[in-house]
């Protein structure tokens, strides 16, 4: 994938013996860093800083753990990394340059890094939204999910033609995850709503995304949720008078209208906690699934375009959210071909999530196989 | 008004130093460019170029060179064939592409048995998916006339299409969650194309492509085919006279350059690359045009023009890290490379005149 994602950190959970490195061995004790000396930590990224998007909010990742520790720490990074063999490359001349923990954060990266972390069991290694773990390989991901319920909320309530739009990036279980979300809660306020899909088959391409954007507004569409990264569905909107949703970074810039809220990816708490573990000797590896409760996820200022209501309607879901009392996949939900999936009251687990693979009952789109 | 007008006669050292002055002309705007930028220019051109061969790190990027330049002097050292005889295959990229697919294919296929057959067939058929990519503007250009410089160039986009759509589909990885991406090549013994020697970087690619080197060699210098191509780009009228059928030789110079890109491709996905993604072309068939070029599509200085370019990527890398250079660096001096080779170029056949004074 051009970049990044998918989660498969719970399915990983389940099969730790099928993984080479993610065998239960004796964690080798870590030692704090002695005061006075520089912890280096390195980044590679998938596109460039400038993305406005997801590399972008990786970057103010980086920037928040030396705001944090100052002189304790040193960072660089490598940009517009692609995936494959130039990963190894970068991942082992940020290890050569002496750092000894390294954020991979692009799914893509994940091979290499299990590779690199061969060669380097004295580094520790991050990789955003993997499944492969090791002693010194770590991955981490966020529940979009959480934040697509929000929006998907306030979708739900703006609408006047009742046809919301979706620009999905590719079929994989994050992207499906956030469409079913974002319908289930935009029915629930608004049982006529309809949702229509457009896959861009890209993550940010500009171009694509403004075409895919003319096509959905063409179709009636008056809500553009979208799950690529750059402001071009946004501009369209404007154009036509509808309204959309800030992608990965907040996209204030569109504030008030067409841009009338925004799911954040923040990944600043997670880096600054693993940051301060190496330094304390604390750091061992895990896979974490962390969303709005953890700060991971967050949702940009709902703007004066939105109705005071429907603002505190969508607050108090995200409270719940945040909070654990609500579970965006709970029961009763059938899956598009009306068979059952879950029971009242029921609850999503993790495997299910991360190899979701099908749309809920009521969405007429197909997903392309 | 400017206008352009031929020398007599170019000297004949001045066709070898243009490709020197284009490095030194790109060192120095670069440079200008850094400095401009706010980093100390000697340090960022000390790093791309001289780091990465005799730095800190040297022992691992030094191999290093060679797995970058592998893939270019391969493609380049088809695509120079064809530019000799004035067939422009701009679209090295896709066949490369789909011959990784070809030979991946193959590999997929055969899993999991083992046998020595597998990576020879892997090959074969990486060429194959290669030679066929690139007769396909062939056969548009002799068939209809149609430009192969368009149809190979859109042929790369149909390519990266067809490359994501084996990552999701056909060719996704059984045991990967649904997640995208073929299996990793490099963890089945029978496909993998591993380094042949530890610590040298050398993986088949690069054995091929010494072999391309000399090959072409021979074929351009030594070979009556190779005499037809020359006679071909320099006099095309002459060249028919003299019973070179041209749609023959757009036939081959395509179908060559498909070939050797092709098997570059199919060493990448066995090798470092490991598994086909969605993005698994990387740009090798575009900067191997530049390769070419700066070759001066002669064997040995694409050789030497390989080599330059695989440190300009690694070098950049070390940019990066050491002076946080922004990646879009390497482009620009690849860029500018190839800018400052066809200025000189244009420089040293041409003189430019006013018009005034000619009227």
């Amino acid at each position: 994938m051009n970049r990044r994602t998918l989660l498969a950190s719970a399915a990983a959970l389940a099969l730790p013996a099928l993984l080479p490195g993610a065998r239960a061995r004796a964690q080798t004790p870590a030692t704090p860093v002695p005061a006075g000396e520089t912890l280096k930590v390195g980044f590679i990224y998938v596109g460039p800083v400038g993305d406005g998007g997801w590399s972008y909010q990786h970057d103010l990742g980086r920037k928040a753990i030396e705001a944090e520790y100052g002189d304790r720490v040193e960072t660089t990074f490598i940009e517009s990394v692609p995936e494959g063999a130039d990963a190894e490359r970068a991942l082992t001349q940020l290890a050569l340059a002496g750092n000894t923990l390294i954020f991979a954060t692009s799914f893509g990266f994940m091979d290499a890094v299990i590779n690199t972390a061969r060669k380097f069991p004295n580094v520790k290694f991050e990789h955003a939204t993997g499944y492969k773990r090791a002693d010194n390989v770590a991955t981490y991901d966020a529940r979009f999910y959480e934040g697509r319920a929000v929006i998907g909320t306030i979708a739900g309530r703006m609408t006047k033609s009742n046809k919301i739009g979706y620009i999905g990036s590719f079929p994989i279980p994050e992207v499906i995850q956030g469409i079913n979300s974002s319908f289930i809660h935009a029915r629930k306020v608004n049982p006529g709503v309809e949702m229509k899909v457009v896959w861009a088959y890209s993550w940010f391409d500009p171009a694509k995304e403004a075409d895919a954007a003319a096509a959905l507004i063409a179709e009636g569409v008056d809500v553009i949720l979208q799950h690529t990264d750059s402001t071009a569905p946004l501009a369209k909107a404007q154009e036509a008078g509808v309204i959309g949703f800030g992608q990965a970074s907040d996209m204030a810039n569109f504030k008030p209208t067409p841009r009338v809220s925004s799911i954040i990816d923040n990944w600043a708490p997670y880096y600054i906690r693993r940051v301060g573990q190496i330094l304390d000797g604390t750091w061992t590896s895990h896979g974490v699934w962390l969303g709005i409760g953890d700060g991971e996820v967050e949702i940009g200022e709902i703007t004066e375009a939105v109705p005071a209501e429907v603002k505190a309607e969508a607050e108090a879901l995200k409270a719940q959210i945040a909070s654990k009392a609500y579970h965006p996949f709970t029961g009763p939900l059938k899956k598009q071909d009306g068979s059952d999936w879950l029971a009242e009251g029921a609850v999503a687990t993790d495997e299910e999530l991360s190899s979701m693979n099908f749309f809920v009952e009521g969405i007429a789109a197909q997903i392309p196989s | 008004m400017l206008r352009l007008e031929p020398r007599p006669a170019a000297p004949a050292w001045l066709e070898l130093a243009t490709p020197v002055m284009a490095v030194i002309a790109t060192m120095i705007a670069g440079g200008v460019l850094f400095a401009l930028m706010g980093f100390d220019p000697v340090a960022a051109v000390r790093t791309i170029f001289w780091d990465p061969l005799f730095g800190p790190a040297a022992s691992y990027s030094r191999p290093q060179l060679l797995v970058k330049a592998g893939p270019l002097i391969l493609i380049a050292c088809g695509l120079a064939v064809g530019f000799r005889a004035g067939i422009w295959n701009i679209g090295a990229e896709g066949q490369y592409i789909v011959g990784g697919l070809c030979g991946a294919a193959v590999a997929l296929a055969a899993y999991p048995a083992e046998g020595a057959w597998i990576f020879p067939a892997m090959v074969l058929a990486g060429a194959a998916g290669g030679w066929a990519w690139g007769m396909i503007p062939a056969m548009l250009r002799n068939w209809f006339g149609a430009s192969e410089i368009l149809v190979s160039l859109m042929l790369v986009y149909v390519a990266q299409r067809l490359a994501a759509w084996m990552a999701f589909g056909p060719m996704r990885n059984p045991e990967g969650f649904g997640m995208p991406g073929s299996r990793n090549l490099q963890q089945y013994p029978s496909a993998a194309n591993p380094e042949l020697v530890a610590g040298t970087g050398a993986h088949w690619g690069v054995v091929a492509a010494a072999l391309a080197v000399v090959a072409t060699w021979f074929l351009m210098s030594r070979h009556i085919r190779g005499f037809h191509i020359r006679a071909a780009g320099l006099a095309p009228r002459a060249a028919r006279f003299a019973g070179v059928s041209p749609a023959a030789l757009v036939a081959f110079c395509l179908g060559l350059s498909g070939a050797l890109a092709g098997m570059a491709g199919l060493f990448e996905v066995a090798g470092p690359g490991g598994q086909i993604i969605d993005s698994f072309g990387s740009g090798y068939g575009f900067t191997a045009i530049i390769v070419a070029f700066l070759g001066r599509l002669h064997p040995l200085g694409i050789l030497l023009a390989g080599l330059l370019l695989a440190l300009t990527y690694i070098g950049g890398e070390l940019a990066q890290l050491t002076l946080q250079l922004p990646a879009a660096t390497v482009q620009v001096f690849q860029g500018m490379l190839l800018f400052f080779l066809l200025a000189f170029d244009t420089l040293t056949r041409f003189r430019i005149r006013s018009a005034r004074a000619m009227a």
